[in-house]
């Protein structure tokens, strides 16, 4: 995985990570463990929006979680690093830090908005006041009256009228109280975005302004986002890059675009033929057959061989890697963990290779 | 009651069988938590003393003889009386009856307490009120002097009175906490959903809500067991109940009574204390094990809190543990 980093590091032009994610492992209970995340690695570049899809279950909320160590027990992290780069490429490990460092990170370095964020407001108390305690947590020099003057700032910033500081939650929509919360979350210019399904609970309308309006922050601000949906076509409009997590494993790790016109995995294929394209030619709907395999038994070999329309002999024996496709003309930092592009790994493990299908091999 | 805690005790053996539960003795993951166990070795032990004490007594409690005031010795573990009555014969003898009103006091005032306490939570309005009132209004009586003006004028205060003295100044406690739990948990969704479904009204308490309020309504159990212990030993030791029936408030008035402490037999009053409080810790350690078995996420953690500690996990809520232990397979 590593030298498959440098490899990607010499390649893309502008390489600045903010966030790498290194060999990250998480199980779920201590005694009987269920390995959930195996040696993810992941990285997000500085202003970049980074999508993860797939199932539900297939780990993604886990990824983001485990990376802040927001994990509630019986979660546990059994390995890896996640290293945060600040502005001025002072680099650390999140993962070694201290409690009073890592309070002190959240939400100034990497601030989350929750799935259904918009009940992690406290009913009694007003909003304003409620981003301004954020802001006097972390800054305590700052006094009350400037802080509650920058959260009526963050209001506006999100589009909603800095008169409203002085409302209740309950006076607000769901949308409104969704976009306070991201409002809180930049409320000390956070370096990293982690929104978990911050649009699941909302009508498409609403999700759409949200969308627009990450995007527009994004470019305002600068910030990197992790993206966090089921919904590939919503990540397909606001990400930069996706990768589709499968059974606690990232599979597919490409550009957006790349994923959406040329998917090289048969699990981001079938993704994307679970819904109707908005635009262009017509696709045929076919879904994937099957349900996600069990996570506290997993199969040997390739853990998505049994709903896979291209399984071969070798899929039941060899575990993929993530390796770049093996398309001739593919963009080189794009990669894949599917046998079907591995013909060495099956080589060497005593098998005949079989070739990449046309179907996974579009230009 | 006994009965059903000495199958408790029997199932300890399943429970810490050295390989990981399976299948069924998954049933007893509680009896795993090492205070939980501890508690109820030290329960297990006093009930097996209260059932099989009129056997193993050496001598009569009552019966005096010529060894006046003798410390322990092997003829008296415990030493003897200023009548020459055998201490330890007394202090068994008296187990049973601390066992039994213990258990049938705290039974019949949880009991009380769910039957007021659900039945408030659940209807709401009127009846939540005046119910509501009677607990408060139970709850604000001192209730030693209660328990003391009622046993005093009870024909004759032994046994199964007092237990039900206990029980009636003793319940408005667990009423309380098991409303303020009932009048959350009737609101949630799955309780709506239960009622959308067209459930009747005994099936949403009995099949919905009580199974969530296990817990709270065990740790209220012992928790009243460990009062009703407590109260009916002060009632013993001020001499309000007979002082002819044994138990180890009885042996206490009478070393009180007798000037054990200025007589330096210190055996008198030092073994039933101990008794006491060891019931007393039992009975606590009990309400730990079942403390960190209320969460279902912390039932792992609390289960194996050793194991955790020697690899270095300390699970808390926003703070992941982090162990190097994952085989780096890949390069």
């Amino acid at each position: 995985m590593s030298a498959l980093a440098e490899s990607r590091g010499r390649v893309r032009p502008v390489h600045d990570p903010v966030l790498e994610i290194k060999n990250l492992s998480v199980d779920y209970g201590y005694d009987e463990p269920t390995h959930v995340l195996r040696q993810i690695s992941l990285t997000l570049n500085r202003g970049e929006v980074l999508g993860l899809a797939g199932e539900s279950g297939c780990g993604k909320s886990t990824l983001a979680y485990a990376a802040t160590r927001l994990l509630p027990p019986p979660g546990l992290i059994t390995g890896g690093e996640v290293i945060f780069t600040d502005r001025d490429g002072g680099r650390s490990d999140i993962l070694a830090l201290n409690d009073k460092d890592l309070r002190a990170s959240r939400w100034q370095d990497m601030a989350i908005v929750f799935q259904g964020a918009m009940n992690s407001l406290n009913p009694v108390f007003r909003i304003g006041r409620q981003i301004a305690d954020a802001i006097t947590a972390h800054e305590p020099a700052t006094s009350k009256k400037d802080a509650l003057a920058r959260a009526a700032d963050l209001l506006d910033l999100v589009g909603i009228n800095p008169d409203r500081a002085r409302d209740f939650p309950h006076q607000l929509s769901g949308g409104m109280r969704q976009r306070v919360m991201i409002a809180m979350a930049l409320a000390l210019d956070p370096q990293v975005l982690i929104m978990d399904e911050p649009t699941t609970a909302l009508d498409v309308v609403m999700q759409r302004q949200i969308v627009e309006q990450i995007a527009d922050l994004r470019d305002r601000l600068g910030f990197s986002v992790i993206f966090i949906t089921h919904d590939v076509s919503l990540l397909i409009e606001i990400a930069d890059r996706i990768a589709i997590m499968y059974a606690g494993e990232i599979v597919e790790d490409a550009v957006a675009q790349d994923v959406y016109r040329r998917p090289r995995h048969p699990y981001s294929d079938g993704l994307l033929h679970s819904f109707p394209p908005l635009r262009g030619a017509r696709r045929e709907l076919g879904g994937i057959p099957g349900s996600p395999p069990d996570m506290a038994n997993l199969p040997t070999g390739c853990p998505f061989r049994d709903r896979c329309a291209f399984a071969f002999d070798a899929c039941a024996h060899i575990r993929p890697e993530l390796v770049a496709p093996a398309v001739p003309g593919d963009d080189p930092r794009r990669s894949v963990a599917c046998l079907r592009h591995d013909p060495e790994r099956v080589a060497a493990g005593g098998f005949e290779p079989a070739p990449v299908p046309d179907r996974l091999a579009l230009h | 009651m006994s009965a059903e805690l000495l199958d408790l005790d029997e199932s300890i053996d399943l429970g810490i069988a050295p390989t990981a539960p399976s299948g069924k003795k998954r049933r007893f993951l509680f009896m795993r938590n090492a205070k939980a166990l501890t508690g109820l070795g030290i329960l297990g032990f006093f009930v097996v003393i209260a059932i099989i004490g009129e056997w193993i007594a050496p001598y009569d409690p009552d019966a005096r003889s010529k060894d006046l005031l003798q410390p322990p010795s092997w003829d008296h573990l415990m030493g003897t009386t200023h009548t020459g009555q055998d201490v330890f014969s007394q202090v068994v003898l008296g187990t049973r009856s601390v066992l039994l009103i213990a258990f049938v006091a705290g039974f019949a005032a949880t009991l009380l307490g769910i039957v007021v306490g659900i039945t408030a939570g659940y209807i709401g309005g009127v009846g939540d009120e005046s119910l509501s009132a009677l607990s408060n209004v139970f709850l604000v009586i001192p209730q030693l002097p209660l328990i003391i003006i009622i046993t005093g004028s009870l024909p004759s205060a032994g046994g199964l009175s007092v237990a039900f003295v206990i029980a009636i100044t003793g319940w408005a406690w667990g009423a309380r906490v098991l409303r303020a739990q009932t009048l959350s948990l009737r609101r949630r969704d799955f309780v709506e959903a239960a009622r959308a479904n067209g459930e009747k009204t005994w099936r949403i308490v009995m099949a919905e809500i009580l199974p969530n309020l296990t817990a709270i309504i065990a740790a209220g159990f012992i928790g009243t067991v460990g009062f009703a212990v407590l109260s009916q030993i002060t009632l013993s030791f001020l001499g309000l109940t007979p002082t002819d029936e044994w138990n180890w408030g009885t042996v206490l008035y009478w070393a009180q009574s007798q000037l054990a402490l200025q007589r330096h037999a210190w055996w008198w009053f030092v073994f039933p204390g101990a008794c006491i409080a060891l019931l007393g810790m039992a009975l606590t350690l009990i309400n730990f094990g079942i403390d960190e078995f209320v969460n279902p996420r912390l039932r792992s953690t609390g289960m194996n809190a050793r194991g955790l500690r020697k690899r270095g996990i300390r699970p808390r809520i926003g703070f992941t543990p982090v162990v190097h232990e994952a085989k780096e397979d890949r390069a």
